[in-house]
């Protein structure tokens, strides 16, 4: 990512580079040890880290099958069998929980994944040519933004029916012009400096601007986008579960867990509380990193923080 | 324990809060207060299957020739007496003298020509024709005089003019019926706030009751709620069984677990291969462990079933016995078939007990190596792809018509069985008035689809109502879907 990396060093583009204006050759270490340095972003690593290891782990163990169905095992309290109990069909609440946890992760990745690869190409063409395809561009986007992440999802689900990879469908083309629209700011900005003109000067087309300078400029606005898009597409999956429309049964879903559990609030609170408790977690510590990496990616609204 | 006590005194602070004046209408003890789930589409119970109609209007505002108690007896209702030819053809039934509508008119012998005429006749909306198919003609020699004349004898007539969609309705309210219900019975419809309540008030200045609402709860949290702040008086029938957990300690309210009229079955389409294979079906019925599904979707309530056929019915036989659950039979079954490795579509409606049983149906079906893909689909998917559309290969559903065994022997039902036994067996009850001989020809009907494991029977649904103490008369059993409020008083 680093520019200093790429090709022999254009004298424009070094010239650009010492007016400080080109963000990716910035002095980043020193920054990555002071954001090291906060508990907010310690805190979000650690939760998304762990979150990340939960779910590699649920891909080749989990202390029960995840659907196996003991009902004399039913509504147990947590145990030394059961760590964290069992649900209603005797089902280990851990072990649902662990492969919900990567039920979250494949509908953020790929969710962030759809925004991202058609966002920015969007909003990178939107940049650079200006004119009305930027028009047309964002003013489509703007209509589908109109919409809430959950009202957007809840009308794709609808039209193209319910189940787990619809909702990431759903949550992906609501990511789409929020990516579309980072993208376009930041990319404009970079456009207004001499060093992305100075590369048209020198015969490099729109794409090879927008890919060798452009590009490269906004991708750490993209990257603190992606960590709150994550966070969001976590949420926005619990919920299309809750109410029926995301993850099917008997697959475990955090979402599907708190829905399973309404009903049973008065008799075993665990079995919501287990499930929002992680969904918490995980939303938290998502947006605590994306907060750290922002602090660390963006020097301006580092500065003004500092202030 | 704390749990419950936690949230007694959470419901008792909303009680405080909110609910003084309905409190102060429960004191003066002639008014009720009903939660239901499901709101009625419209207020006709003769142009609608939808349960939730006749649990407002049924023997509160609309009256039939006889009705159905809380036992499933027919009783006389607009007919006093009656009398059968010695061939079982002719049906002539005495009216009640000096009945009136809600809106003035009187009812007299040509308005049970008209409403039956209506509901049998080719423009008819009926959602339960087949009811009449056996009557030929209706007459009223005079007044208070009512003749049938039926094509074949139909042994249970009487019992099929008590059910909501034969209620009698007058030309005058008959196409105004559904959002201004107007009948003969002993509360008259007021109000209908959509989506919020169903108010009735009594025609009788004297009765125990004067004012009964129906208030409209969907969320079995909700109603649990409501109930414990006063809101309501009673749920004749409880959404989520758990719910019910938290009224059994709890001296204030009365639990009655009753019987429904609901075989709830694991519905198979008999005619797609391989599940036209009897003895594939055979091996379903191996596969499921009944008490698993009780236990595991209705926290134990409700009884198994090895057949269509309700328990508490005088003819029931008990067939749990002839597949009993051995997965490791159903293997042999399934491999002996060459159905190894099937892939079923599961499709469930909206109510708990298909929600949760299909998951626990589903796992176990894969323990004998069939995957069953559940798809949730709501009601009026499940009517259009399942019922009318053929496109299922499982679903699981209640039947709750009373009595309807009947189903077995009609052409193109949607889960496509067709036996000749069976058909000849219903024919020959249907000619049958003797009640020792009707009761031998049900027992054979069950014999045989249970043999034929023609669905997977899983249990009868239970009624779980819960009441306010000193709320007396409303039924335990629901042997129709009813919700009748005219025996009901304080105490």
């Amino acid at each position: 990512m680093d520019l200093s990396t790429r090709g022999p060093g254009h004298p424009y583009e070094i010239a650009a580079m010492s007016i400080g204006a080109d963000e990716t050759t910035a002095a980043r270490p020193g920054r990555w040890v002071t954001v090291w340095r906060q508990p907010n972003f310690l805190l979000g690593a650690i939760l998304t880290a762990l979150l990340v290891v939960i779910a590699a782990v649920s891909l080749v163990w989990t202390p029960y099958a995840v659907d196996a169905i003991a009902v004399v095992d039913r509504l147990q309290s947590p145990s030394a069998a059961h760590w964290l109990g069992t649900d209603l069909f005797g089902r280990d609440v851990l072990s649902r929980l662990m492969v919900g946890a990567r039920n979250s992760i494949v509908v953020g990745v790929v969710a962030v994944g759809i925004g991202l690869v058609f966002g920015v190409f969007l909003g990178a063409v939107a940049a650079a040519r200006g004119g009305w395809i930027d028009e047309i561009i964002m003013r489509g986007s703007d209509v589908v933004f109109a919409f809430p992440a959950i009202i957007s999802a809840l009308l794709i689900t609808a039209l193209i029916g319910p189940g787990a990879v619809n909702a990431i469908i759903a949550i992906g083309i609501f990511n789409v012009p929020v990516f579309a629209r980072v993208t376009r700011g930041a990319a404009r900005q970079v456009w207004a400096f001499e060093y992305t003109r100075a590369g048209l000067a020198i015969g490099k087309g729109p794409f090879a601007v927008t890919r060798d300078h452009v590009l490269p400029n906004v991708a750490s606005v993209l990257i603190v986008q992606a960590t709150i898009a994550f966070a969001i597409a976590i949420l926005a999956e619990a919920t299309l579960a809750y109410l029926g429309l995301g993850t099917q049964p008997p697959a475990p879903s955090w979402g599907r867990m708190l829905f399973e559990a309404q009903t049973l609030m008065t008799i075993e609170p665990r079995l919501a509380i287990f499930p929002g408790v992680a969904i918490v977690l995980a939303v938290l510590g998502l947006n605590l990193l994306g907060d750290g990496l922002r602090d660390a990616l963006d020097p301006r609204l580092r500065d003004w923080r500092a202030e | 324990m704390n749990k419950l006590i936690l949230g007694a005194a959470a419901a008792a602070v909303i009680a405080l809060a909110q609910a003084v004046p309905d409190t102060a209408l429960a004191q003066s003890k002639n008014s009720l207060t009903l939660g239901v789930t499901l709101e009625p589409p419209h207020l006709d119970p003769t142009a609608g299957a939808a349960a939730a109609i006749d649990e407002i209007v049924y023997a509160n505002v609309f009256e039939g020739l006889t009705r159905i108690d809380q036992n499933g007896a027919v009783q006389p209702q607009l007919a006093t007496e009656w009398s059968v030819s010695a061939d079982g053809l002719v049906y002539t039934f005495k009216l009640r003298p000096n009945v009136r509508f809600h809106d003035g008119t009187a009812l007299d012998a040509s308005d049970v020509v008209f409403s039956l005429d209506r509901a049998r006749g080719p423009d008819s909306v009926n959602a339960q024709k087949p009811l009449f198919a056996a009557i030929d003609k209706v007459e009223a020699p005079d007044p208070r005089t009512v003749r049938i004349t039926l094509s074949r004898p139909e042994g249970s007539l009487l019992f099929n003019l008590g059910w909501g969609d034969a209620v009698i309705v007058g030309p005058e309210s008959a196409d105004t019926n559904k959002s201004k219900p107007v009948g003969s019975g002993p509360f008259k419809f007021d109000r209908w706030v959509k989506g919020d309540r169903i108010e009735l008030s009594a025609l009788d200045s004297g009765a125990a009751l004067q004012k009964v609402t129906f208030r409209i709860i969907p969320d079995p949290s909700a109603q649990v709620a409501a109930l414990k702040a006063g809101d309501i008086d009673a749920i004749p029938n409880l959404n989520a069984p758990e719910a019910v957990l938290a009224f059994q300690a709890d001296a204030n309210f009365v639990v009655a677990i009753g019987s429904t009229e609901g075989e709830t079955i694991l519905s198979t389409n008999n005619s797609k291969p391989p599940l036209n294979d009897v003895r594939v079906r055979r091996a379903i019925a191996h596969a499921i462990d009944r008490k698993a599904i009780i236990d595991g979707a209705m926290f134990g309530f409700g009884t198994p079933i090895g057949s269509h056929f309700a328990p508490h019915h005088p003819a029931y036989v008990d067939l749990t016995a002839t597949y009993p659950y051995d997965p490791a039979k159903a293997r042999a079954l399934l491999k002996e078939a060459g159905a190894e490795n099937l892939k079923l579509t599961l499709k469930l409606p909206p109510p708990i007990y298909a929600r949760r049983g299909g998951e626990i149906v589903a796992a176990q079906l894969k323990d004998v190596g069939i995957d069953a893909e559940i798809i949730p689909v709501e009601w009026a998917q499940w009517l259009e792809q399942v019922f009318r559309g053929n496109d299922f290969d499982l679903t699981i559903v209640s039947h709750t018509e009373p009595q309807d065994i009947g189903i077995y022997a009609r052409d193109k039902f949607y889960f496509n069985y067709d036996s000749p036994r069976m058909k000849a067996t219903m024919k020959t009850l249907n000619e049958t008035s003797d009640p020792a001989k009707r009761a031998q020809l049900l027992g054979t009907a069950q014999r045989i689809i249970a043999e034929d494991a023609v669905n997977g029977y899983l249990f009868q649904l239970a009624k779980l109502g819960v009441w306010r103490k000193g709320v007396k008369g409303l039924w335990r059993n629901s042997p129709v879907q009813a919700n009748d409020v005219t025996g009901v008083r304080w105490e």
